[in-house]
């Protein structure tokens, strides 16, 4: 197989694109797509500094690659979900990452913030746990995002993530949601910041093909507790269908992206209010990740009165 | 020939001197979910590997977002 660029021996098949190439003309196809995300969707400009959520993966940490080459002013956020080995690993690679391309990374514990790691919120909220950890993520984000005068985060979502939700959102018909899967979400609020997906019109598999040949060390296993998550089977069924129909992903996407996503965004109305408790966006008197830490602390509470008895 | 295959990691031995697409099939995995990894390259599906070398099929899904 050989590089439609330079004729050179291919190292990546790209079937969608019906397309090979070598690793170099990999690489800057790579960035060019990075390049048309950002500009198509306005996502930021060199005047801005850009806040990049790291979690040690191949997509965030060749995302923060990216915008660093590019002259991007970035800092890093590593949140520490307190999950066991997999955090202490992934923390360990975006600092290493962080010191080897000399820029600086903040790094928040979940623990601190809510009360309790990841595990421990799983078993007292009794939901799946990728529930509350993608709720103290995104709230975290925005609020370190304002706290450090940062004005956008970049998140490593990537082609399949985007179309897995995308897939779960409408096999369940969650119209509220739709509206709000964009490559990038305007600050609709004082104190919501900007969020975009620099990487949207990448697949999984060539974030993890630049990462490699960009010899990024991130970490290959899986979150301990992605497996059985729903995310997970839907991206799955999108391969099956990938393989049958190269492209399939990308059409689903784009497609609603350019002609159905607008129909529902019209349709949304809701409206936003600062918590009563922590003064970050709700569309509730008391937001999502406020309840979510008293739940825990009640928890914690119920568990320290057991203890006494 | 080796393959060395992740989550969890773990090595099995198959009929080398095959193209790379032969032994996904073999292994029942798309090639949409993983990099294949000789040395220190990528190689697409259309290549062949020797019986006497090895291959990473190194899995590309993260996931679990809520």
């Amino acid at each position: 197989m050989k590089c439609r660029r330079c004729g050179g021996t291919a190292t990546l098949e790209l079937r969608r694109h019906n397309a090979a190439f070598c690793a170099d003309d990999f690489v800057e196809f790579f960035r060019n797509q990075v390049r048309e995300a950002i500009r198509r969707h306005r996502m930021f400009t060199r005047e801005e500094r850009v806040l990049v959520a790291v979690s040690g993966g191949k997509d965030s940490l060749a995302l923060w690659d990216v915008l660093i080459d590019e002259g991007y002013d970035t800092t890093g956020l590593y949140l520490d979900l307190g999950i066991f080995d997999y955090s202490v690993e992934s923390r360990a690679k975006c600092e290493a990452f962080a010191s080897r391309r000399r820029v600086p990374l903040i790094v928040r514990r979940v623990a601190d913030e809510v009360g309790a790691p990841v595990p421990v919120i799983k078993q007292v909220t009794r939901r799946p746990p990728c529930s509350g950890c993608g709720l103290s993520k995104r709230y975290l984000m925005n609020r370190t995002a304002l706290e450090t005068g940062v004005p956008v985060v970049a998140t490593g979502h990537n082609l399949d993530d985007e179309a897995a939700t995308l897939f779960g959102s409408v096999m369940h018909w969650q119209t509220d949601a739709l509206p709000r899967q964009s490559p990038a979400l305007a600050s609709t609020h004082p104190k919501l910041v900007r969020r975009v997906k620099p990487l949207y019109r990448l697949s999984e598999r060539e974030t993890a093909a630049y990462a490699f040949l960009r010899r990024i060390d991130y970490i290959v296993e899986e979150c301990p507790f992605a497996a059985g998550a729903t995310s997970i089977a839907h991206k799955e069924i999108l391969n099956r269908m990938e393989d049958a129909s190269p492209g399939a992903k990308h059409n689903f996407l784009f497609g609603f992206l350019e002609k159905a996503r607008p129909a529902f965004e019209r349709a949304e109305g809701h409206v936003l209010q600062e918590c009563a408790r922590c003064g970050q966006v709700t569309t509730s008197t008391v937001c999502a990740f406020c309840k979510l830490a008293d739940q825990v602390k009640r928890a914690s509470l119920d568990a320290d009165a057991r203890g006494a008895r | 020939m080796k393959v060395l295959l992740r989550n969890p990691r773990r090595e099995v031995t198959v009929a080398g001197n095959r193209r790379v697409k032969e032994i996904l099939r073999e292994l029942d995995i798309l090639p949409e979910t993983v990099l294949v990894i000789r040395g220190d390259d990528l190689v697409t599906a259309d290549q062949v590997v020797r019986d006497d070398e090895s291959i990473e099929l190194r899995p590309v899904m993260s996931g679990g977002r809520a």
